[in-house]
């Protein structure tokens, strides 16, 4: 017997469809179906579309049947998109009270290049509220769980989005990173994860958080997937002005030449600031183990240092809550979403601060506030200008590293999955979680994270995060695929594929306890 | 060290438009401060000759052609008001009567 469908890579799927050896329905029900089955524990969907999804993947199967080419790599691929993109036929909430139910009435440009791409989104993934948070926690609508254990968070913001794929629910998601929100899940939840250089993936119908960060991307189980979404979901957009006028970086071609596992004459950096104290030491073990293989894989490995990187975090944490508490003023139930005290007696102020009290939560308020106190007269110096000369510092360290490295490397996360609630009522412990990923964000450049196994400790996944310069994604992809085939054969095959519960297994449609552990 | 007093919440929470209860006043102020304290440490890097970044790109003045194309209809735009009346945005009153 076959595996399930629902174990196959998104390339694999598409070649047996576009072969018409499988059809895509088939392919969307099986998943569909996993949804139906795993999901009431896992909780990363907020909504399903199974009637459009079948509608999308029949027209997939429809145009093969007549013989058109399909419509891209990817056409026929069950997706889950990240809840902060614009669908006009499901809901968009951003995880947020104050979005409830809300029917954009416009698509994002991400949505739009993937329905045209004959991909098949089976629905809208949980996230922290407006993307603020590292553990999904921050969402009004609950939790998603750790399919690697349901006791821990799966990371945030987009915790819903790698949950799905980790659980095999999708072969494919969309994220977005602000300050790690698709690498940090992608990490714990044993996922490849790409933030794409800033400007690289339209933000057009994203729903902003800090705009200046805020960058979509992949979210898949293979490196060769994450490429083949990149590149069906990047490209210049003249709906977002910050988007990049060039092509999309050669990832799957880099993606493709790095399976062929040879990196002699790639210099690999190793980020001194990265690895000391308050990192898991399972989780640095598996990092030198993930150095010793690029090594082996003919990579020159140094140590380069990046003092700024220290000062990254609280810059971030005053930059992004600053750029926040500007974009969500635009919550203030007039013209969409939530609406509070509008009893004929109350003016348009009064509405609005008990609208945006009962629609956000804490996290959100507590960002929105950080933001005005570092803009208020006064503060704005000391805070949010300094802030921004640090952006400047951490840019230029990455320039001074790149003058001597390809690609930087760290771990992408201090620590392995934590507990579900744990740290919810510590902000600055949540924080942390993001140290490793957020120098990028700022800079810009383009980061990835890609399974580096299981932490030593806890047998919860490691990420190795990859940094390339700016509009260089193509390294990233091709060092992270080396190391990804040197990896899975030293390990005797993919991380993704020995979730607990589910090794060796290969009857479709497993019981829902086998799935979780129970 | 950055303190933040209750007070300054409540000053923060009016600006912002958030109606915060009393309770949230004492849990806000101490996080704010916590936080603040943290990312007071962007003070202690020595940066007066460092111009400040805004923005990764660097892109100024980004023009497409001026060509116009379809915005969204009327019932478009008013599709997810919370109150509309006579194809506008039904919003309370903005003045005070007396």
């Amino acid at each position: 017997m076959n595996a399930p469908l629902t174990r196959l890579s998104a390339s694999e799927l598409a070649a047996r469809i576009h072969a018409r050896e499988i059809s895509a329905v088939e392919v969307a029900r099986a998943h569909l179906e996993r949804i139906t089955a795993v999901d009431p524990v896992v909780h990363a969907f907020l909504h399903l579309d199974a009637e459009r999804a079948l509608a999308a993947a029949t027209a997939t199967d429809e145009g093969l049947q007549r013989g058109d080419p399909p419509a891209s790599p990817l056409a026929g691929v069950p997706l889950a998109l990240k809840d902060v993109f614009t669908t006009v036929d499901m809901p968009t909430t951003c995880g947020s009270q104050i979005l409830q139910g809300w029917r954009p009435p416009y698509d994002a440009t991400v949505t739009r290049r993937l329905r045209e791409a004959g991909v098949v989104i089976l629905g809208k993934t949980n996230m922290d509220e407006f993307a603020m948070g590292s553990s999904t926690e921050n969402s009004a609508f609950g939790p998603t769980r750790n399919p690697w254990d349901l006791e821990r968070v799966p990371g945030g913001s987009g915790g819903g989005s790698a949950a799905a794929v980790a659980a095999f629910e999708v072969p494919i998601a969309i994220g977005t990173d602000t300050g790690g929100s698709i690498r940090q899940p992608s990490a714990v939840t044993g996922t490849v994860g790409v933030k794409p250089t800033y400007g690289g993936v339209s933000r057009y119908g994203l729903v902003a958080f800090s705009s200046s960060l805020d960058q979509g991307g992949p979210v898949a189980r293979t490196v060769l997937d994450a490429a083949l979404l990149h590149q069906v979901i990047g490209g210049h957009d003249p709906l977002d002005s910050t988007s990049i006028d060039a092509p999309v970086p050669p990832v799957v071609q880099a993606a493709r030449a790095g399976a062929d596992g040879d990196l002699r004459g790639v210099r690999v950096g190793v980020i001194s600031q990265f690895r000391g104290e308050g990192y898991q030491p399972g989780v640095l073990r598996a990092f030198e183990l993930a150095i010793s293989r690029l090594r082996e894989l003919g990579a020159q490995v140094i140590e380069v240092s990046c003092p700024s990187f220290d000062h990254a975090m609280p810059a971030y944490y005053l930059i992004a809550p600053s750029e926040c508490s500007s974009n969500l003023a635009r919550f203030d139930g007039m013209r969409y979403g939530l609406r509070i005290g509008d009893d004929g007696s109350r003016s348009a102020e009064e509405v609005m601060a008990l609208t945006r009290e009962a629609g956000f939560g804490p996290e959100v308020k507590r960002r929105i506030m950080l933001g005005t106190y570092a803009l208020s007269a006064g503060y704005y110096d000391a805070y949010y200008g300094q802030a921004q000369k640090v952006r400047t510092l951490i840019i230029r360290d990455f320039a001074a590293a790149f003058e001597q490295v390809d690609v930087l490397v760290s771990p992408t996360t201090p620590t392995t999955a934590f507990r579900i609630g744990e740290r919810v009522d510590d902000p600055l412990a949540m924080y942390l979680s993001d140290l490793c990923t957020i120098p990028s964000n700022l800079a810009g450049n383009a980061a990835l994270s890609v399974p580096a196994g299981l932490s030593d400790e806890d047998g919860l996944p490691v990420g190795l995060q990859v940094i390339a310069p700016a509009l260089a994604d193509d390294r990233a992809y091709r060092v992270a695929a080396a190391y990804e085939v040197a990896r899975d054969a030293a390990e005797g095959g993919p991380l993704a594929q020995r979730l607990p519960g589910l090794a060796g297994e290969s009857i479709p449609g497993p019981d829902m306890a086998e799935v979780v552990g129970l | 060290m950055p303190t933040i007093s209750r007070d300054e919440v409540a000053h923060l929470a009016r600006l912002a438009r958030l109606a915060v209860t009393e309770e949230e006043l004492d849990l806000f102020a101490g996080q704010l401060e916590v936080i603040l304290t943290s990312v007071a440490r962007v003070s202690e890097v020595a940066a007066e000759d460092i111009p400040p970044t805004s923005h990764a790109v660097g892109l100024t003045d980004v023009y497409r052609a001026d060509i116009p194309r379809p915005g969204l209809t009327q019932e478009q735009a008013l599709s997810g008001a919370p109150a509309s009346e006579a194809g506008r945005f039904r919003v309370p009153r903005i003045l005070d009567e007396s």
